[in-house]
């Protein structure tokens, strides 16, 4: 643990440093909205990291439901804990971004808000992780993950319903379509520096997770050679 | 009745190595066992023994730790539910209905649809089965009987018994005792988990002693005839 | 071991139990009337207003009520551990699920049924739509609810501050089928567009859930 930590957040750190240079500096100014349109480089890469941990989530419940290994719980509980984290962090750059190109703090717009209700349902899982007594939580975090990522179309298509059906007040963003070639070399090495945060998060989260589970068991084998004479 | 016939039986619970954590206490650490078919055994230990446990463990409400279980020859415990009956520290009967209520309905998980299995349950135990008072109004002593019944309903081969007599008069209990070893008279297999060893004296075949999480002695029972015998198994 | 003959037979069961306890219903029934008295002191609509708000109201009141339900759903069957009793029979557990999710859903829709008149009477709803619409959006979100409640019952009956619990893991799930639930019924009420959108996405979302519930339901009740 010690030697990837070792190399990989020097990598990590520099690459973050050196993105995020050619994000605030060397990315050219977006013509409409100007500075604030940089933050875009960050709340995409956000997102993303999120959606995928909250995908090894689900998968390594259902791993952990099948084959009943401690790893794969602890690989879901450290993929649920990271995906929260950079899915708050979606849900903060977004509104600083809305505030002064929208107009507006916030808006019931469909990706928007089932953003909302993913972190919803991602923290309650990891309530529900807290409060479950003893050595039933890994199953009962397992099934409710379940739950929530099968959860995840059904919000997202009534909300979008919900929001086409009536008017919405958002003036709109109409980025995307023909994203300037220098902004998106940008955007790909932001992206990919993103996503090795993410990975290094989960991987120490992950293994932290592992060494709470040995030492755990360690504890109980010591209670159970140290009672046995 | 059986028994005698063939010497060696196959066992009906086989325990290899079970070990059972809670958080970083160790109830079980480490039993392996065999128990033959056809003998009253009660298991005493003092609290926290582990006894509870192994039996829930044994009944297939709790996973071990470790190790396995072997239960009337088969490893999923699920698959024999229907053969061995379950009688827990807590009377495990709904208070709102009438014993006749509460057997019916737990004959029904059973796969039994008459109301004859409950009757005789009833009978065996010394309850009247026409009673109609609700199971939250019986005595403790009516409640643990009633539980009995609710355990031998299906006719399993197999019973485990945690405290069956905790709160029950001598009355009671010492009906209760004798009911189980008729019960082994023909042939099941009992397990009781209690602190009252003298209650069972007259009826028990082996005293298993756990404590700490182990089981530290077996002491088969010479009684009776048997001990004239000087087998290990008493004729019946 | 026939599924629905222990299904029916548990059923029977509670619902025996229920009537003589009424434990669940009273409760419910005085939750859901206070909900509905302070609502309308908190919001004094006028008939055209009201409309166009009664939908949530309505719905935010029964999912209120309805947890007060769910959460005693497994109360009768931890007393005396009786669940033990269950667990070591070899009874297929989905019928115990099917049959609580059962009880769950009579009980609601009858609250349901006694409670819409209360606020008929004190938003003066009169529905514009077909009223024959609102009964199919209920039967379905109360399916909604209820089949995810009564899951997450079994769930947080393994939690420490299991009545709390209840709620935080249900509401989030349960946001489609609300979302659902309120906007078909303003739709119908007002007459102002059409509610088979939602009511074929409450039928999905019955579906699919139930299909979770049932695949899963055994694994939560053997966590031990």
């Amino acid at each position: 643990m010690r030697k990837l930590a070792l190399i990989s957040i020097p990598v990590t750190v520099v690459l973050l440093g050196v993105t995020s240079y050619l994000a605030l500096e060397v990315a050219p100014t977006e013509q409409t909205m100007g500075d604030v349109q940089r933050i875009f480089y960050y709340h995409v890469p956000s997102g993303w990291v999120a959606f995928l941990c909250f995908f090894i989530n689900f998968v390594a419940s259902v791993v952990y439901l099948w084959k009943r290994s401690a790893a794969s719980d602890a690989m879901a509980a450290a993929a649920a804990e990271v995906g929260v984290v950079f899915c708050t962090v979606l849900l903060i750059t977004g509104p600083l971004w809305a505030r002064p190109v929208w107009g507006i703090w916030w808006t019931w717009d469909a990706r928007l808000t089932t953003t909302l209700v993913l972190w919803l349902i991602y923290v309650s899982y990891l309530v529900l992780r807290r409060f479950a007594a003893g050595g039933q939580t890994q199953v009962l975090a397992a099934a409710f993950a379940i739950f929530g990522f099968v959860d995840v179309p059904i919000v997202y298509m009534s909300i979008r319903w919900f929001r086409t059906q009536h008017p919405s007040p958002v003036i709109g963003g109409g980025q995307g379509s023909g994203l300037d070639p220098a902004m998106a070399r940008v955007f790909l090495a932001n992206l990919a520096a993103f996503t090795l945060l993410g990975i290094l998060f989960l991987v120490l989260r992950y293994k932290l997770q592992v060494k709470e589970q040995a030492l755990e068991l360690a504890h109980a084998e010591a209670a159970l050679k140290g009672g046995s004479q | 009745m059986q028994g005698i016939s063939d010497p060696h039986p196959p066992p009906v619970i086989v325990l290899d190595n079970l070990v059972k954590f809670f958080g970083r206490f160790a109830a079980l650490r480490g039993i392996s066992a065999s128990f033959a078919p056809g003998r009253l055994y009660v298991v005493l230990g003092d609290n926290g023994a582990g006894k509870s446990t192994l039996l829930r463990i044994v009944a297939g409400l709790t996973e071990p730790s470790q190790g396995s279980l072997t239960l009337l020859g088969a490893r999923r415990v699920r698959d024999v539910a229907h053969r061995f009956g379950y009688m827990g520290h807590a009377p495990l009967l709904y208070d709102e209905l009438s014993g006749r209520e509460n057997l019916r309905y737990f004959a029904g998980l059973y796969g039994i649809h008459n109301d004859e299995a409950g009757r005789e349950a009833m009978g065996m135990v010394g309850l009247d089965p026409d009673l109609s008072r609700r199971v939250g109004q019986y005595s403790q002593g009516m409640r643990q009987r009633l539980s009995l019944a609710r355990a031998v309903l299906h006719h399993p081969e197999l019973m485990l018994l945690d405290e069956p007599f905790s709160n029950v008069d001598v009355h009671s209990a010492r009906a209760m005792a004798a009911v189980l070893g008729q019960l082994r008279d023909q042939g099941k297999t009992i397990f009781v988990v209690t602190h009252q060893a003298a209650l069972m004296e007259a009826v028990a075949d082996e005293w298993v002693h756990m404590a700490a999480g182990q089981i530290v002695n077996r002491e088969p029972v010479l009684r009776g005839a048997a001990a004239a015998d000087s087998g290990l198994r008493s004729a019946r | 071991m026939s599924m629905l003959e222990v299904t029916r037979a548990t059923l029977v069961k509670d619902l025996r139990m229920e009537w003589r306890s009424r434990d669940a219903i009273n409760s419910m029934l005085f939750f859901a009337l206070l909900v509905v008295v302070i609502f309308s002191f908190a919001f004094n609509p006028t008939a055209e207003e009201s409309r166009l708000i009664a939908g949530g109201l309505i719905w935010v009141a029964f999912l209120f009520a309805a947890v007060v339900a769910l959460n005693q759903t497994w109360a009768r069957e931890l007393r005396n551990q009786v669940l033990d009793a269950w667990r070591v029979s070899p009874a297929p557990a989905n019928a115990l699920f099917l049959a609580k999710t059962l009880g769950n859903f009579l009980f609601v829709v009858a609250l349901e049924v006694l409670m819409t008149p209360l606020f008929v009477v004190f938003y003066e709803l009169r529905s514009v739509g077909p009223v024959w619409q609102l009964a199919v959006v209920a039967l379905l979100g109360t399916w909604a609810l209820v089949v995810n409640g009564t899951f997450f019952a079994a769930l947080s009956i393994r939690t420490r501050s299991r009545e709390i619990m209840l709620p935080l893991i249900l509401f989030p799930i349960s946001i489609p089928a609300l979302l659902g639930m309120v906007d078909a019924t303003t739709s119908i009420l007002t007459g102002e567009a059409s509610p088979d959108f939602w009511i074929r996405m409450l039928a999905v979302y019955d579906i699919v859930f139930t299909a979770v519930c049932l695949l899963l339901f055994e694994t939560v009740l053997n966590a031990e």
